[in-house]
Order: C-alpha cells, then sequence, then structure tokens
C-alpha cells in the first residue's frame, strides 16, 4: 500500500530525511522510532502530501503522492503531531466537516461520524467545543478525524502523545485491531508502544533508516539478547563466578552479586552456543555441584538498549553530511 | 475493526460523481466551516456593530446625509472604501495566520482537496460575511427611498461596488495573512497595502510623485488605485474595465495567496 523509494528532504543546506526507504502492506503496522529531529515527522508529512519532497518518490496503493495527490489522500487518514484541531467547532461539528471532505455526504456522513465518535470514546464531549477539551479529549477527536472514512492507509504521527496510560493502552489497541485490515505508519519515542503494537519497526535517525525489522528482530540486536540470569544459593561469589568463566558455553560474565535469597549471577553465551545450551549447561553445573536453583531466565534483549546503541544522542556532536 | 461497507462505498460513489462536482463540494465545505467559525465567536457581532456604527456615524455626522437633500447614498457610499481600509484586514487577517498557528493547515491540506479550493472556500466565507454585514445597512436604503425618489440602479451599483471593494481587500489581506502566523502583522501588512491602493490615485499623492516621476510609471501608479474604479460604480455605470480591475486585483492576490502557502509547504 504504502512505497517510499529514496526519500530525500533539505531544508536549505540541512538534511532533514535522507534516502529512506521502505514499503508497508495491507496487515502491518510499522512503528517508526527515532530521537527527536531524526526527521519521522518529515517522512510523515512527505508521505501524506503535506510537503513535497526534494527527491524521491512516495506511492500509496499505487498513486503517486506528488503527481496525483488527490487520489493518493483519499486512501490516507492523517492524525499530524500535537493533534490540531479547528478549536472553534464542537467535535461532531469537526467530524463531520472532515467526513464532508471525504466525500461523505447525507447519511453516509452522519454515519461516519457516529461510527469514528464511538471508536474514540468521545460520546460524553460530543457537542463540546474543541477548545475546552482535555488533551487527551483533543488528541482524541484529531484521530477520530483521521479514521472517519475508515481509509486503507493510516499515517499517525505520536498518537499516544499526551494521552494518560489507560488512554494509551485503548489507543494502541485500536491501532493494533486495524492495523489486521491496514497499512499503518505511526511514528512514536515510547519503546514499549512498538511491542505492544506495531508487526514491524524502522529506527530513524539524522534522516537515516539504521534499523528495520520485527521487534523481535530489533531486539536480538541487543547485547543482552540471550543472556542468562540466574540465582543460586550454596556457592560463594568467587565460586560461582570460577565455575561459570570453565563453560565453554559463556563467553562472559557479567556479574555476580550478592541481592535478595542467594546469589544472582548475568552470563552472556559464546556466540558458537545453541539455543538453549547455555542454559543447559548451566542447569548441569547447578545439579553437579548440588547447589539449589532458584531462578534462570534468558533475557529477550531489551528495545531501549538497541535504541541507544544505534542512535546518537542530542548532544553528541553531529558528523558533516 | 468493524469495516463498515456502506461507509466505504459512499465513499467511492462521491468520488465517481467527477472531480468538478468533488470540486464545488469541498470549496462549499471549506467556506460553510469558515463562515460558521465567524458566527461561532464574538468576532462576527463585534465586526458588524461597529461596521454599522462607524457607517452610521460617518455617513449622518460627517457626511451631512440628511443636508444634502438629496435622494442619493452618495454620502453613504463615500466612506466605505476608507471604513474597509481596516475592517476589511480585521476580517481577513485570520484566514491563514490562524491555520497556521494551530497546525490546521497541515490536517486542511492532507485532505483531499488542492490548495485552491482551500483558498477560494476560504476567500468566498470571508467575502460572503462582509456581504451579511453590508446587507445590514438596508435601512438606509429604506431611508432614502422613503423621503425622496432615488435611482435604485445607481444604488443597487454602488453596492456593488462596495462589495467588489471589499472583494478586493480582503483577496489582499488573504495573501498577508498566509505570509505569517501572526495575525497582527498580517493586519498591518494589509492595510498598508490597501492604503496605497487608495491613495495611488488621490491628487496629493500623484501630484508628489509628478515632480520627479516620469508620467508613463505616474499613470501606472494611479492605475493600481481602487477610487476611480469605485467611483464608476457610485455614478450608476458598470463598466467592463472596472469589472476587470477588481476580478483582477482579487486573482493575482488569491494566486499569490497560493504560492506563499505552497513555498512554506516547500520548506
Amino acid at each position: 500500500m504504502i512505497k517510499v523509494e529514496n526519500l530525500v528532504k533539505a531544508f536549505g543546506p540541512k538534511l532533514a530525511v535522507n534516502g529512506v526507504s521502505f514499503t508497508v502492506e495491507r496487515g502491518e503496522v510499522l512503528g517508526f522510532l527515532g530521537p527527536n529531529g531524526a526527521g519521522k515527522s518529515t517522512t510523515m508529512r512527505m508521505i501524506t502530501g503535506f510537503i513535497p519532497p526534494t527527491s524521491g518518490r512516495i506511492t500509496i496503493g499505487g498513486f503517486d503522492v506528488v503527481e496525483n495527490p488527490i487520489a493518493a489522500k483519499r486512501l490516507i487518514g492523517y492524525l499530524p503531531e500535537n493533534a490540531p484541531a479547528y478549536t472553534d467547532m464542537t467535535v461532531m461539528g469537526f467530524l463531520r466537516f472532515a467526513a464532508e471532505l471525504r466525500g461523505l455526504r447525507g447519511a453516509a456522513r452522519d454515519k461516519a461520524v457516529e461510527r469514528a465518535i464511538e471508536l474514540c470514546f468521545l460520546e460524553s464531549v460530543r457537542h463540546q467545543s474543541i477548545d475546552t477539551l482535555s488533551k487527551g479529549f483533543r488528541h482524541r477527536t484529531c484521530f477520530a478525524q483521521s479514521i472517519i472514512h475508515d481509509p486503507d492507509v493510516l499515517i499517525l504521527d505520536e498518537p499516544t502523545d499526551g494521552l494518560d496510560p489507560n488512554q494509551k493502552h485503548e489507543v494502541r489497541t485500536l491501532i493494533r485491531r486495524m492495523g489486521e485490515k491496514k497499512a499503518i505508519v505511526f511514528s512514536t519515542h515510547i519503546l514499549e508502544e512498538v511491542d505492544a503494537a506495531c508487526t514491524r519497526a524502522i529506527i530513524i535517525d539524522r534522516g537515516r533508516i539504521v534499523a528495520n525489522g520485527t521487534p523481535q528482530e530489533l531486539r536480538q540486536r541487543s547485547e543482552m539478547a540471550g543472556a542468562v540470569t540466574m540465582r543460586v544459593k550454596g556457592p560463594t561469589a568467587a565460586e560461582l563466578r570460577d565455575r561459570l568463566q570453565q563453560l565453554s558455553t559463556v563467553r562472559k560474565t557479567l556479574f555476580v552479586k550478592e541481592d535478595g535469597p542467594g546469589l544472582c549471577a548475568r552470563v552472556v553465551p559464546s556466540p558458537t552456543a545453541l539455543d538453549g545450551q547455555l542454559e543447559e549447561s548451566l542447569f548441569d553445573l547447578v545439579m553437579r555441584e548440588k547447589w539449589r536453583l532458584l531462578e534462570l531466565k534468558t533475557e529477550e534483549g531489551r528495545l531501549d538498549e538497541v535504541f541507544r546503541s544505534i542512535t546518537l544522542p542530542d548532544t553528541a556532536p553531529s558528523k558533516k553530511e | 475493526m468493524n469495516t463498515d461497507a456502506s461507509v466505504t462505498s459512499q465513499a467511492s460513489v462521491a468520488a465517481l460523481n467527477g472531480p468538478r462536482w468533488s470540486a464545488v463540494g469541498n470549496v462549499i465545505t471549506i467556506a460553510k466551516r469558515e463562515l460558521t467559525g465567524y458566527f461561532t465567536s464574538p468576532v462576527a457581532y463585534v465586526f458588524i456593530v461597529i461596521f454599522l456604527l462607524l457607517l452610521g456615524f460617518f455617513t449622518f455626522m460627517v457626511g451631512r446625509f440628511f443636508q444634502r437633500n438629496e435622494a442619493s447614498l452618495f454620502a453613504f457610499f463615500m466612506w466605505h472604501p476608507w471604513l474597509y481600509l481596516f475592517l476589511v484586514p480585521a476580517a481577513g487577517m485570520r484566514l491563514w495566520s490562524e491555520e497556521r498557528r494551530l497546525h490546521t493547515i497541515e490536517l486542511l491540506l492532507t485532505m483531499p482537496v488542492t490548495a485552491w479550493q482551500a483558498i477560494l472556500g476560504k476567500f468566498l466565507a470571508s467575502w460572503a460575511f462582509l456581504a451579511i454585514g453590508l446587507f445590514l445597512t438596508f435601512p438606509m436604503v429604506i431611508t432614502v427611498a422613503y423621503l425622496g425618489d432615488p435611482d435604485m440602479g445607481a444604488i443597487f451599483c454602488g453596492y456593488l461596488g462596495s462589495l467588489l471593494t471589499a472583494g478586493a481587500y480582503l483577496s489582499i489581506s488573504s495573501m498577508t495573512s498566509a505570509l505569517t502566523r501572526n495575525q497582527v502583522v498580517s493586519f498591518i501588512i494589509s492595510v498598508v497595502i490597501c492604503l496605497f491602493l487608495i491613495l495611488a490615485g488621490w491628487p496629493p499623492v500623484t501630484d508628489l510623485l509628478v515632480q520627479w516621476a516620469p508620467t508613463w510609471l505616474v499613470d501606472l501608479i494611479a492605475s493600481f488605485s481602487v477610487w476611480p474604479h469605485f467611483e464608476t460604480f457610485q455614478r450608476g455605470l458598470i463598466d467592463s474595465r472596472d469589472l476587470i480591475y477588481f476580478i483582477l486585483v482579487m486573482v493575482f492576490s488569491l494566486f499569490t495567496t497560493g504560492v506563499i502557502i505552497r513555498s512554506h509547504r516547500a520548506g
């Protein structure tokens, strides 16, 4: 549905987006991650046809966004950053306006408005003026606008920004559910959302894609991926460290410390170890030494760690492009 | 999620109705929203009240409407370009600067509408709003009709000229409001340009220019002036040259509005 090829956007000498390519098919929810100013919003603005790309090509359902903008825009629902809305309108008035611009008239319009109000839990504020709404309601009103015509493509720029935890959960559930039938791109800098709602994630930094894969694949890139944390009773710290170092399945021991019951240790598997081999050898070690095993846990790797390791912090000196 | 089949099919029906119809529909939808926007805030009422009060003051106190003893609305219409100088930019300053300040422009221009439809829709809404204000001066017409036997055709022409002048100023306000997200800046630039349009053909200004500028330049500058065109209408004449003047000002300003908006989006 969404095809982005070699997208470049220059603001003066600065390249905000530099050679971004990806595709999103129906049934996919693509998480768009990256630090602030990485080029997420700029990319989304180009996909939705708000700003023209400096070079590169975007097609939505086969329609080129630059050459055939109206046909492409018909397929898109868009929630811009900070959820703008006409503050002098009521929620109903605003949604009706959006529906009419989407070509819905009469009964079809009213039906679409009702459906969006229901999906976004706006029933209690439907006659309220938008400037009197709380941030969460205002955000959901703008979100409702984006899904009013049941679009095939949804572009959501930070859809959970400014919502409380319950509302965040609702929006994520909604995105995941709608993602079964649509192609969705949403940006966020909250990593847990990637796990909660995405089928795939792209990490973008300084205008370039630095990682692209399923949330699991991204986690695999973490140093911690596959590491095992064990908690045993019996040995001393030195003894445990010594025994762990002797195992061929262990590349290194990250720490051995006393906290809580027994000793806690974390080891990283050697690159040659197959899945499960490390855990097996650790269990054997415990049996052989007649220690008591309290806990054995395989780490999945953490997204925030991956994120930190492949994106540069804002404070880092910027590289010359 | 329940995919609502009828919603989707209705959308495609509207899409199939042809681009021309949907273009008109989009302009109407945008205009309707904009016009409702005026009346949901106190701005509209304040504006209309001030417009009518000032017009009444100038017509009766300064223009000495009754003392003239004429069954015409000349003393009434002559103030319109001056009043519009401040009131039209005030009504038009929010057109695009408000969209930019609230970032709703991003919402509007990512809808399946063209920038021209949006520009036209907003312009027509404001113009209709000014027309409503102008319409509310109808007691003036009733007054002269009661007191004497005025030339209704001339009065109609006067209103038409007044409305076109308002439209020309408004298109300039639309242009300046696209320039900035600050309404005050938009207002001031707009007033300055409109003032130029009034003064360009005004003798004290042209006399100043004659001293050093070549004749063709003086004529060129004078030809920008709104006055001679406005006055033809006040004399009860509809001249195609005057119509063309007003239409050109509007087309040029609205076109420039589009260029400005496009350049903002291009970054």
